[in-house]
């Protein structure tokens, strides 16, 4: 516990009230050390801002949000209506509204450009593992929060869309169908599902996405912020323990977010008052039309920031199934033929893969689609772990690695861009072999991030002032 | 504190088995305490008694066309195929993936356990409700070439949302992300033009 500390009677009448606070709670000591001492590498670029922008998206969701309830009635029979007078008689309520669902919309673009920037820079690698463990919950948290948002306007496309999603859940062998029963609260997405949706959109996930945003800036602010080059900038300190590539935060980031903050403020503003649709991506036509639970419309899609998962989903059909089987077969051989290891995980891994493979045959495809959507997602978690190349940033890796990088960005909006259509044999081969590619892309990572030849990574950060 | 305690010299380990010990019982308590929560995930007492079997008249019902009427929230379909569209249904079991209904997942009620899975062949009785995800497919009883569907398509339900494809009799073709034929609900006739879905003779 800190000593009291007594401040001269002349002091100003701002300079007391803060000592009194300070010795009651550690108002200065939180400030120097989340923002005024905390030392940020000073070779930020452009990539470094969407961190600050998710936090800026986050307060805005949660504002509108708490206004949107105000006038919104989860009840299967009031709660497009509510929608609607929100958008047509609440003074204002169409801006609040739009925000909302722009914000949505927004919230996943900066959060897919925060998570490229960590993938870039290797901002996940010893010892940030648990700040890529926290945001990869909170990416988790974002989606069902996203998910569950978008029963609330009980258009079509909800209704459809947590029809299909629910459902996926009753794939699950054996619990499958009660557990789906226990999460729609009845046979059929009806009012029980909406209003527990709603508990859930508004109380439960925000509540456990903001205890993990904590928990991402605690553990950001222990072990400090990584940078383009990679550089861990703690190893050069000057004589009073401050790294010599560090800048505190504020005022220098603290300023620079803002700007970006006004940047951003523009697109998004434009978004809102001129394209607060986006052309049926940000919010779907469907969803126009309350919910009918007799008439699936015609075609049905998720909305953007789910569909590279949906389509890794869509792409598992009986026969790919027997392509994954192969994969699985091929790995296993490689694993026990290539790598050297003690007989009894040899054992072990021809026994694991026997058995994935039988199930593999006995379990529909319909389940192991489900596998490759969450997977897909999962298998994110374990980037730390996959990623064995002897540097962290991308600017010392050989150039190959670079262009693979690039076609795993071109990939995912190609399967982003299958999962908005409707589905075709081409689009479906093409969608099959961006699934492969997309799991090979983390599985292989262990073996292909060390192979090529990597570039002289310098002691100090690449700077030029200006 | 903390220094005294440990310099005080060995822990009385009987205290660590009561610690263990109370803080077990405590996770039993926590556990039973999260039973009731849990529990009310499950469909309440009204939504249980909202199943009750549903008549359908279905004297209007013309060759060639669907009728809908809801159980459970569900549609169920009733379909009056034409001569033609039942004499086409066994050229397709080449093409299905469970053409004899023989799969467990949606047991077949035996009175519709047969080549055009119906009581009455003219009259299909299905739930329309997509085996992959719940979809509701969307009718294609047209012939021939069209849109997402096969050159020799023979009529029958395509649904929009994983293009899962199902004949005249409610049988999902090869090759499509539904395992499962459409499952026939429980029904019987009460006279030659009132169906009551929901409960059979059985029941």
């Amino acid at each position: 516990m800190a000593t009291f500390h007594e401040i001269s009677p002349n002091a100003s009448a701002g300079a007391k009230t803060l000592n009194w606070i300070d010795n009651r709670f550690p108002l200065s000591k939180l400030f120097k050390e989340h923002m005024s001492e905390y030392y940020a590498p000073k070779n930020f670029n452009f990539w470094y801002i969407f961190g600050s922008l998710s936090l800026l998206v986050l307060v805005i969701q949660i504002v509108t949000g708490i206004f949107l309830v105000m006038h919104y009635k989860p009840d299967a029979a009031l709660a497009f209506g509510s929608v609607e007078y929100i958008m047509r008689d609440v003074p204002w309520g169409w801006l609040i509204r739009y925000m909302h669902s722009t914000g949505a919309s927004a919230f996943f673009v900066v959060v897919y450009l925060h998570m490229f920037r960590g993938l870039m820079y290797g901002s996940y690698r010893k010892p940030r593992e648990l700040i890529w463990l926290f945001g990869c919950g909170i990416f988790l948290a974002l989606m069902a929060e996203a998910f569950m948002g978008y029963l609330l306007p009980w258009g079509q496309m909800s209704y459809w869309g947590a029809q299909v999603i629910v459902n996926l859940f009753s794939a699950i062998p054996l619990i499958g169908p009660d557990l789906a029963l226990l999460i729609r609260g009845d046979f059929v997405v009806g009012d029980a599902t909406l209003n527990r949706f709603f508990s859930f959109h508004v109380i439960a996930v925000p509540l456990v996405l903001l205890g993990l945003v904590v928990a991402h800036i605690i553990a950001l602010h222990e072990v400090g912020s990584n940078n383009p080059d990679g550089i861990e900038i703690k190893a050069n300190k000057d004589a009073n323990g401050i790294p010599l590539d560090g800048i505190p935060f504020h005022p220098y980031y603290s300023v620079h977010d803002v700007f970006a903050v006004s940047m951003f403020l523009f697109v998004f503003s434009a978004i809102v008052f001129f394209a607060p649709e986006m052309g049926g991506y940000f919010l779907e036509y469907n969803n126009f039309i309350p919910a009918d639970s007799f008439q699936t419309p015609l075609h049905i899609a998720p909305v953007w920031y789910f569909t590279p998962f949906y389509t890794l989903l869509r792409a598992v059909t009986s026969e790919m199934m027997y392509v994954l089987i192969a994969c699985v077969l091929a790995g296993a051989v490689l694993a026990v033929a290539k790598i050297r290891m003690p007989r009894l995980f040899k054992g072990a891994i021809v026994v694991g893969a026997l058995v994935v493979m039988a199930m593999m045959m006995a379990i529909d495809a319909k389940f192991w689609g489900v596998v490759a959507m969450g997977g897909g997602v999962v298998i994110l978690f374990f980037l730390p772990w996959l990623d064995n190349s002897p540097v962290k940033s991308i600017r010392y890796r050989p150039n190959w690695h670079k262009a693979l990088y690039a076609v795993f960005v071109i990939n995912f909006f190609v399967i982003g861009y299958l999962g908005t259509q409707p589905v075709s044999v081409i689009a479906g081969r093409v969608s099959q072999f961006g699934t492969l590619f997309y799991f090979g892309f983390f599985i292989l990572m262990p073996w292909w991030s060390r192979l090529g030849t990597f570039k002289e990574v310098p002691n100090r950060v690449n700077y030029t002032a200006h | 504190m903390s220094e005294t305690l440990a310099a005080s010299g060995p822990n009385d380990p009987s205290k660590r088995t009561w610690l263990i010990a109370s803080g077990c019982a405590g996770a039993v308590g926590g556990i039973a305490a999260a039973v009731p929560f849990v529990s009310s995930f499950q469909p309440s007492e009204r939504a249980r008694a909202a199943g009750a079997a549903v008549e359908a008249d279905i004297s209007a019902l013309k060759p060639g066309e669907k009728m809908t009427v809801e159980w459970r929230g569900k549609p169920v379909w009733i379909v009056r195929r034409t001569p033609e569209q039942l004499a086409e249904l066994p050229n397709l079991n080449a093409q299905l993936a469970d053409p004899k209904s023989e799969r467990k997942a949606y047991p077949m009620p035996g009175y519709a356990l047969n080549e055009v899975r119906s009581i009455k062949p003219e009259y299909l009785v299905v739930v329309g409700i997509c085996t992959h995800l719940g979809c509701s497919p969307s009718d294609r009883f047209k012939t021939g070439p069209q849109p997402s569907l096969p050159d020799d398509w023979q009529g029958g339900f395509f649904c929009p949302c994983h293009g899962s494809t199902f004949d005249l009799a409610g049988r999902v073709f090869k090759n499509k992300p539904a395992p499962d034929n459409l499952e026939v609900p429980p029904h019987m006739y009460l006279s030659d033009t009132k169906l009551l879905i929901g409960e059979d003779k059985k029941a």
